[in-house]
């Protein structure tokens, strides 16, 4: 609770950002937001539109794992559905690029519905492992199907086309990945506070209960599979305009758990949560690299840069478990909860 | 239809499945005392084989020697992740404790890598190497002593459970946790020793399936397989784990043999998904009633 924020309309209390000073700091990330690109070098913009990237699949499976509690481990075959769906657009019709994006998602979006519907009838881990069991499969597909996928060599495909302008550097990138990943975040937030979005919660906390109160089961959790899905798919898309090679290697089981980290580590079940977590797991690696490059090691350095990156994958999802279960979306509202209570201290 | 070249692939199937089989008995072990489904089962094995190499390879010491030491290893290992990444999260949700064994398995997957390369290693030869031929069908050697091996152990599990007090306690542990306490039996002590154990057969199991197929910092694919096997005989299931397990083999056997290599997984995870739709809790799982 903020000190000072009297509300006096329903409206009011319901809105997704509801002081001055919120309204303040996010005119300022959108002005950040829109400078980065003249400011920074390429390799922060490459960063900038791999995060980007990784936050739109994070919410995406944020939707499903963190609001509805169905764990899935087939984020990462998702997008490689979009990713594949926007090559083969792109290469067959040309079609323009945000046109190919929706395509990507709708694509994932169906497969995800038939995904989902062991959901139905298996709960928890079981239905964890057959996503497992789904992404193997998708797998299989994109390396036989060789007449549609290019088989394991995987296809090539071209720079996304804005009216025109060949979006082929990380610049021009920027602008398409950055507002479709706001778009979609925007649109997520939105979503808890519809009806879908709080029966998704309440599928979550009980989902018995959830029946016995008037949820459809079937319905909604077939729809939080399509929505994560769907998410993961447009992502996908934007990951196949990025490095403009998909083969079916590029989407190993690693990324969904990847992904899963990333939502857990964040804080599962909020918005910011899977914002922070996506920035925290794509920069720790490339952190990582700087460190292992300071150390005197000199050639040593490049051998075990990768162990000790998947040690450190590995510790921080451990880590975060076991200490701060909440993930960073916690630590980042103690932090605004002594500014926003201060000269006074929170108990507890 | 050559029947001779179907006997033999059943063969080796049914020898790789009792591998499935052994490294399934532990992983239900694990689920039974403690409620953990843990993903990194895969990667204790591949610990346990490179132990191994590490000891008779880099250490030089005698394979016998090397074998014990490595299953006395992992034995210390299973208990000290235990005792640091699994006691913590007792009570917590499940899906947060598997999320902590997939954390676990990466940094096992790292710490060899950073330890012996990502590259290829072969264990050293300790199996007997002439082939065996059942009837007219020949069976890989390696396949056949690593079946014999699993099928003994297996015995060896199954009637330790059953005479054994320490046997006695994790099974009562499993059936009702709140009851075992009250007839005295240490609850966190029983935890451990089943970590312990699983940590040890599933040494056993990688070294066998090391000296198979090689060692690399990718072995812990070998666990996928296995979660398939205990997802399709039940996660609290002793009997799912070995019909599974011996069913899995054939099946990835048969698949591999006629329809060629890359149709393995697909055929055990089409069966996995199959098998949930039509039984959630797995052929021989134990059906969760639930209560608000």
């Amino acid at each position: 609770m903020r000190i000072g924020t009297a509300k006096q309309s329903y409206a009011h209390d319901e809105s997704l950002f509801d002081t001055r000073t919120q309204w303040g700091w996010l005119a300022t990330l959108g002005i950040t937001l829109l400078a980065f690109p003249f400011v920074a070098n390429d390799y922060w913009l490459y960063l900038a539109c791999l995060v980007a990237i990784n936050i739109a699949s994070a919410t995406g499976l944020n939707i499903l794992t963190g609001y509805t509690g169905l764990v899935s481990l087939g984020q990462a075959a998702f997008m490689g559905l979009g990713a594949y769906t926007v090559a083969i657009f792109e290469q067959r019709f040309g079609t323009p690029a945000v046109l190919n994006l929706l395509a990507g998602g709708g694509v994932a979006m169906l497969v995800g519905v038939v995904v989902g519907i062991p959901s139905l009838r298996v709960k928890g881990l079981y239905l964890a492992i057959s996503t497992i069991a789904a992404s193997f499969i998708l797998h299989f597909v994109f390396a036989n199907w060789t007449s549609l996928t290019g088989g394991t060599g995987g296809m090539t495909v071209p720079p996304a086309n804005f009216f025109g302008i060949p979006l082929d550097t990380s610049f021009r990138l920027y602008w398409l990945v950055v507002p479709v990943a706001l778009t979609m975040l925007v649109c997520a937030a939105n979503l808890f506070r519809t009806r879908i979005g709080r029966a998704f919660i309440a599928i979550r906390d009980r989902d018995i209960s959830a029946e016995v109160l008037g949820i459809p089961l079937l319905r909604y959790k077939l729809t939080s599979f399509a929505l994560s899905s769907f998410y993961a798919g447009v992502a996908g898309g934007l990951w196949a305009y990025f490095f403009r090679v998909v083969t079916p290697e590029s989407f190993p089981l690693m990324m969904s758990i990847f992904f899963l980290a990333a939502v857990i580590v964040g804080g599962m079940g909020t918005i910011l949560g899977g914002i922070l977590g996506a920035i925290f797991m794509t920069m720790v690696p490339e952190v990582l690299k700087l460190i292992v490059g300071w150390l005197p090691l000199g050639s040593e350095g490049a051998v075990i840069l990768s162990p000790v990156r998947t040690i450190v994958f590995g510790l921080l999802i451990v880590g975060f478990l076991i200490f701060e279960p909440l993930g960073l979306q916690e630590l980042w509202r103690r932090v605004r909860r002594f500014f926003h209570l201060w000269p006074f201290r929170a108990q507890g | 239809m050559d029947w001779l070249y179907l006997l033999e692939i059943s063969l080796a199937g049914i020898g790789s499945g009792g591998l499935y089989a052994l490294t399934g008995l532990s992983f239900v072990m694990i689920y039974k005392a403690t409620k953990v489904v843990n993903l990194a089962i895969g990667e204790m094995l591949m610990l346990g084989a490179y132990l191994m190499f590490g000891m008779a390879s880099n250490l030089g010491w005698p394979v016998w020697m090397a074998i014990v030491a490595a299953i006395i290893g992992s034995g210390l290992g299973g208990a000290i992740v235990e005792r640091l990444a699994i006691r913590p999260m007792l009570g917590e949700s499940p899906i947060s404790v598997f999320m902590v064994t997939v954390g676990l398995s990466s940094v096992m997957i790292g710490l060899v890598e950073l330890i012996w390369t990502a590259d290829q290693q072969r264990l050293p030869e300790f199996m007997p190497s002439d082939p065996v031929m059942l009837g007219e069908a020949f069976i890989p050697p390696k396949l056949f002593y690593g079946f014999l091996v699993a099928a003994a152990l297996i015995l060896i599990a199954l009637a330790v459970f059953r005479f054994w007090r320490g046997g006695v306690a994790l099974r009562a542990t499993a059936s009702d946790q709140a009851a075992a306490y009250s007839v005295g039996i240490n609850v966190p002590r029983v935890f451990s020793l089943a970590w312990i154990a699983a940590a040890m057969i599933a040494a056993i199991a990688g070294i066998v399936v090391g000296s198979i197929g090689g060692l690399s910092s990718s072995m812990g694919v070998f666990g996928l397989s296995v979660l398939v096997v205990v997802i399709v005989g039940g996660l609290d299931s002793v009997l799912g784990a070995l019909v599974a397990g011996l069913g899995i083999g054939l099946l990835e056997a048969l698949a591999g043999g006629y329809l060629g290599g890359e149709y393995k997984l697909l055929a055990t995870f089409s069966t996995l998904i199959l098998v949930l739709m039509v039984r959630p809790y797995g052929l021989f799982g134990t059906h969760e009633i639930e209560r608000l």
